[in-house]
């Protein structure tokens, strides 16, 4: 019985020189995996036009009805994506959406990736409600993003598809 | 009169300096070591975030414990409810006074014995005190009226009850070795060989009845978490809680210094005699420091069966109690005196 017992000491006594496994979380943060399916991101070609398309796949296809979007027409005056349309309002809301990523798998132009962000949290519960103003990256934000979930597994990010200004699902289709 | 003033002022303050170093060191500084080293067993960090590496930590939890409502349940018989947690931290402080903390101190033309009183039975009455303690927790689980508090009030008399009986016995084999029950003279009587040596068995029937008599892991019956919700101090809260918590700390410290001086030796080992090695001053340093030293050992082994071992169950505390300890301590005794008229 003594020699099980000091076995049992003896185990424990290796584990305390071991390092903590600790992460000191709001200080010190996990690196993520990186095809993470955080929060979404609306995403611009080369030329900074919206690559979204208005074509509502992604909020079809949404198991918990999160997305809403309004599309309009692009004009010669105005214009904001490659396509026929774009996306006018652009509504995530992450009260409902479960990041199950169908959307992104959906997206036709690969315009909605999910990005690395997860926290989300705030006192309101309309601030959960993302908009353009927050979803769709900035003109020169779309080098600095590194990874990205979406359909391809593609995580470089080096050649966002260009959408063809005539045919604009063409792009898609073919690959 | 002036004698008798100097030497009111030298009582107080040794008893001033044996109740700081108990409850106001060594009780937070139990809790955070405590805490943070059980974390490192688990190979978590445990309080870092409170002051340097979280030393403030016991200082953050006491102001917790303070600021708490003070709950009095219904139905709790009054006087004993608010009388355990007061018996519990009492006789944990009352222990302090017989334990010699270092050699005499030689100051201004005085011999200061650093133990607070050198009784000449200082062995029975640490044994009648840690016997007293457990008043505490019965009254604490009776007064409570709560069937939880009731179990842990039943097991922790039942539990050391028979854990004192072995506890007595292992002292045995060592008193007829000092041949006296003074603490100071069984720390004198060690300056060669520590008392570990010739009594390893007492020793370790000695510890095992300290840990039990602490009610710590695994021996910790009276306050499962699992099973009694907290045992004896479910119904407690607040300050009252924080005592019985403060109690139970300093029922440890006590029982390392207790250990230390019975079998390893107190102040007087591996230097047998810190004054004429070092002088007045540093030697009592010295001594003192060697006693603390141990106290630190024995409570980073406390710690370290916390994190290892899981609980006994009920009914094998018991059984090991009477059938292993205490005929062990009996034997011991019987071996010891054997030796002692055929040897000597």
């Amino acid at each position: 019985m003594i020699k099980e017992l000091l076995k049992g000491l003896f185990i424990t006594q290796k584990h305390l020189w071991r390092k903590p496994t600790t992460i000191q979380y709001p200080e010190v943060k996990k690196v993520m995996p990186e095809r993470l399916r955080g929060r979404h991101h609306l995403r611009r070609d080369e030329e900074g036009l919206e690559l979204c398309i208005g074509c509502h796949m992604c909020a079809v296809v949404c198991p918990a009805t999160a997305i809403y979007l309004e599309a309009e027409e692009n004009t010669e005056q105005d214009r904001r994506s490659g396509g026929e349309r774009y996306a006018k309002v652009y509504q995530i809301d992450y009260l409902r959406c479960i990041f199950c990523g169908f959307c992104v798998d959906a997206c036709p132009t690969d315009a909605l990736v999910m990005g690395q962000e997860y926290e989300m949290s705030s006192y309101q519960r309309k601030d959960f409600i993302y908009g353009k103003d927050i979803l769709l990256d900035a003109l020169n934000k779309k080098t600095d993003v590194k990874a990205y979930y979406h359909l391809n597994g593609d995580t470089d990010n080096s050649s966002p598809q260009k959408v063809n200004k005539e045919k604009p699902l063409e792009g898609s289709e073919s690959k | 009169m002036q004698e008798l003033l100097i030497n009111l002022a030298i009582i107080l303050a040794k008893i001033t300096a044996a109740l700081v170093f108990t409850i106001a060191l060594m009780v937070p500084a139990m809790v955070y070591i405590e805490r943070r080293l059980v974390a490192f067993f688990q190979q978590r960090l445990g309080p870092n975030r409170v002051g340097p590496f979280g030393i403030l930590q016991p200082i953050a939890d006491a102001l917790k414990l303070i600021l708490k409502e003070d709950i009095t349940p219904k139905g709790v018989d009054k006087i004993l409810y608010f009388l355990a947690p007061a018996i519990a931290l009492f006789c944990a402080c009352m222990n302090v006074a017989v334990i010699p903390f270092g050699p005499d101190l030689q100051i201004m033309g005085r011999t200061i014995p650093l133990s607070v009183a050198n009784l000449n039975v200082g062995i029975l009455y640490m044994l009648a005190i840690s016997s007293l303690s457990v008043y505490g927790i019965v009254l604490a689980g009776w007064s409570s009226n709560s069937k939880f508090s009731f179990l842990g009030g039943l097991r922790s008399t039942s539990q050391m009850i028979s854990y004192e009986l072995a506890m007595g016995m292992s002292l045995i084999g060592l008193i007829m070795l000092s041949q006296s029950l003074n603490l100071s003279d069984v720390v004198n009587a060690q300056s060669k060989w520590p008392f570990i040596i010739p009594q390893f068995i007492g020793f370790i029937i000695f510890f095992i009845c300290m840990v039990a008599e602490t009610n710590r892991a695994p021996f910790d019956l009276p306050e499962a978490e699992t099973e009694l919700v907290g045992g004896f101090h479910t119904e407690y809260s607040s300050m009252k809680f924080a005592i019985f918590f403060m109690s139970e700390y300093a029922n440890m410290v006590i029982m390392s210094c207790l250990i230390s001086t019975l079998f390893l030796g107190g102040w007087r080992w591996p230097i047998a005699d810190p004054v004429a090695l070092f002088g007045p001053y540093i030697g009592v340093l010295v001594g003192m420091g060697q006693f603390v030293a141990k106290i630190f050992a024995f409570l980073f082994i406390y710690i370290w069966l916390r994190s290892t071992f899981p609980r006994f169950r009920y009914d094998q505390l018991m059984k090991f109690g009477w059938l292993v300890l205490l005929p062990l301590g009996i034997l011991n005794v019987v071996v010891t005196g054997i030796v002692l008229t055929w040897f000597r």
